[in-house]
């Protein structure tokens, strides 16, 4: 279990002091799969940093099982690290070393001896299926597979949790696929835990099971990933949602936003209630994808008038379709 | 050109890399542990120690600042009580170390912060000690550019060592300074020129393809 307190970290520049991570309290329990999500500058990677104290909170406290990791000795640190791998966007792999003595590194440098980092090494290899690379160096890779090498020297020592800071950010999207199954293979086949941090909704769709949105150092919300996706109560996480996220361009009108998390994707939900209610509707923005016969992603239309919207909402309801309706105008208010 | 001339030139040529030779692995072994004392100690190192660091920073500089004819009169004292003498290589290594290794360390310095962050972070993540951040991590991926930079020291100090020549140092600069400057002759004047361009050359050339024969960033 990892359990944050209270944890603040302050960084201080020449004339100003930012915030990076402001009170925040977090629980991840043993054997889930743990997103943090929100946008670039929100705090995510300070935040992950502060769970191996690569960064030390400047207040509160964390805790790896029963240690508080903020009051450890150096030796005691060192020996937490061991027991909490680590992944990051660019790889970082020793570039003058070949694949095998990567990860082979942390074996080594606990105290493992060599034959026995050799053979342990070549298990992991053997996991993350890169098993004829073991003589080649890192340049000669591309990026999925430089990430292999990086999930096997993390895991090489056993360690209990695995912490994903934006893993996934510098590759393309079916390598992304990839490696995420990896991750889940791993937290099922292993039971590690894994902390996933991530700018992209669907990589939290993808393999986490809770998932906290985190913005200006806060967390703004935080709870299971169907109940965010589905209705999220935070401003970040419903521009999260929202099909463009990339740029958090959300609409400027009121709108109701239909989602589809796995109904079957043969069934021309829209076109029904078009036809069979007879309204005109408006597509504001759309992000569907069908993944083996079913439908996943999300519709937005723009709110037609009071009568209109009693018969979508009806009709909704009685397909058994997801949906929310999005006030932009009351929000701008509350705001 | 008679034998007598041939002679001088081939000690010429050992006696400079003999200093050169000396002065640079010397150098090597005082420069760098104080360059990484530099980079592990300075703001976001991996021990950083701001009084340590500027301490050193200072001697470095001010070393580096004198300029080297006058550093080389100016420990003569030192040169002797160590050497037991002024005159010749052996004494001629102690100034080219003292001053080749405060440029040493800077050149260490500046090849270990080549080294990516990123790298350093993920060690530090795997539970390394500082000990083994520096030995294991920092120094191994900065091989090929230590390498590029010992290139460089031994040219200086190559040249360096040919100043030394002017103050009873040894080597092809004393040859110059003697045969070609106070007895005119510019013929062999001209051939120890010749011979240190060469030597130059040779080893730019040699170090800067082992550095990059070593470097595994390099796909081929």
């Amino acid at each position: 279990m990892i359990r944050l307190v209270d944890v603040s970290k302050e960084f201080k520049t020449k004339d100003t002091k930012i915030k990076a991570a402001d009170r925040i309290d977090l629980e991840i329990k043993d054997g889930e799969i743990f997103g943090i999500i929100g946008f670039s500058g929100a705090g995510k990677s300070t935040l992950v940093r502060c769970i191996n104290l690569l960064e030390r909170p400047t207040e509160g406290k964390v805790y790896l099982d029963n240690l508080e990791l903020t009051s450890a000795s150096k030796k005691e640190l060192l020996k937490a690290r061991r027991n909490i791998g680590m992944i990051f966007q660019q790889f970082n792999l020793l570039e003058q070393k070949s694949v095998i003595e990567n990860i082979c590194y942390p074996l080594l440098i606990s105290g493992v001896r060599k034959k026995e980092a050799l053979t342990r090494a070549r298990q992991m290899l053997e996991l993350v299926e890169l098993t004829e690379k073991e003589n080649s160096y890192p340049s000669q890779l591309s990026g999925g597979q430089k990430q292999r090498v990086a999930i096997a020297r993390a895991l090489a020592t056993n360690p209990k949790y695995l912490l994903c800071d934006e893993a996934t950010s510098a590759l393309d999207p079916l390598t992304t696929r990839n490696i995420l199954e990896l991750l889940e293979t791993i937290n099922k086949k292993l039971g590690v835990t894994i902390v996933v941090i991530t700018h992209e909704l669907k990589v939290v769709e993808q393999i986490c099971d809770r998932v906290a949105v985190m913005s200006n150092g806060k967390i703004e919300e935080e709870g299971k990933v169907e109940e965010i996706f589905l209705s999220p109560k935070s401003e970040t996480g419903r521009k999260l949602v929202l099909p463009d996220s990339n740029t958090g361009a959300a609409p400027t009108r009121d709108y109701l936003r239909i989602v589809f998390d796995g109904q079957s994707s043969f069934e021309p939900v829209f076109a029904n209630l078009i036809s069979e209610l007879g309204i005109k509707l408006n597509i504001l923005g759309a992000n569907t994808e069908d993944i083996g016969g079913k439908a996943y992603g999300q519709l937005l239309i723009e709110r037609p008038d009071e009568s209109n919207v009693k018969k979508v909402r009806d009709y909704l309801d009685k397909t058994k379709v997801s949906f929310e309706e999005v006030f932009v105008s009351k929000e701008v208010i509350s705001a | 050109m008679n034998i007598k001339i041939i002679n001088l030139l081939i000690t010429g040529i050992g006696e400079t890399f003999y200093m050169v030779v000396a002065s640079t692995v010397i150098s090597y072994i005082l420069g760098i542990p104080l360059g990484v004392l530099v980079y592990a100690t300075d703001k976001n190192g991996i021990c950083q120690n701001s009084f340590v660091n500027r301490i050193v920073g200072l001697v470095i500089n001010l070393v580096r600042s004198v300029p080297f004819l006058i550093l080389l009169v100016a420990i003569l004292p030192f040169t002797r009580a160590i050497v037991g003498t002024t005159i010749g290589s052996s004494a001629s290594v102690v100034p080219l170390v003292v001053a080749a290794t405060p440029f040493v360390a800077r050149m260490v310095e500046a090849s270990l912060k080549e080294v990516d962050h990123g790298v350093v972070e993920a060690a530090q993540a795997m539970g390394s000690t500082g000990w083994q951040i520096i030995s294991k991590v920092l120094v191994p991926e900065a091989k090929p550019s230590l390498l590029v930079g010992m290139t460089i020291a031994f040219t200086t100090i190559l040249g360096y060592s040919a100043m030394a020549g002017f103050v009873g140092g040894g080597g092809l600069g004393a040859i110059a300074v003697n045969y070609g400057y106070y007895r005119y002759q510019t013929k062999v004047m001209l051939i120890t020129v010749a011979l240190l361009v060469l030597i130059v050359q040779i080893f730019q050339e040699g170090g800067l393809k082992l550095a990059s024969y070593i470097d595994k960033r390099i796909k081929r």
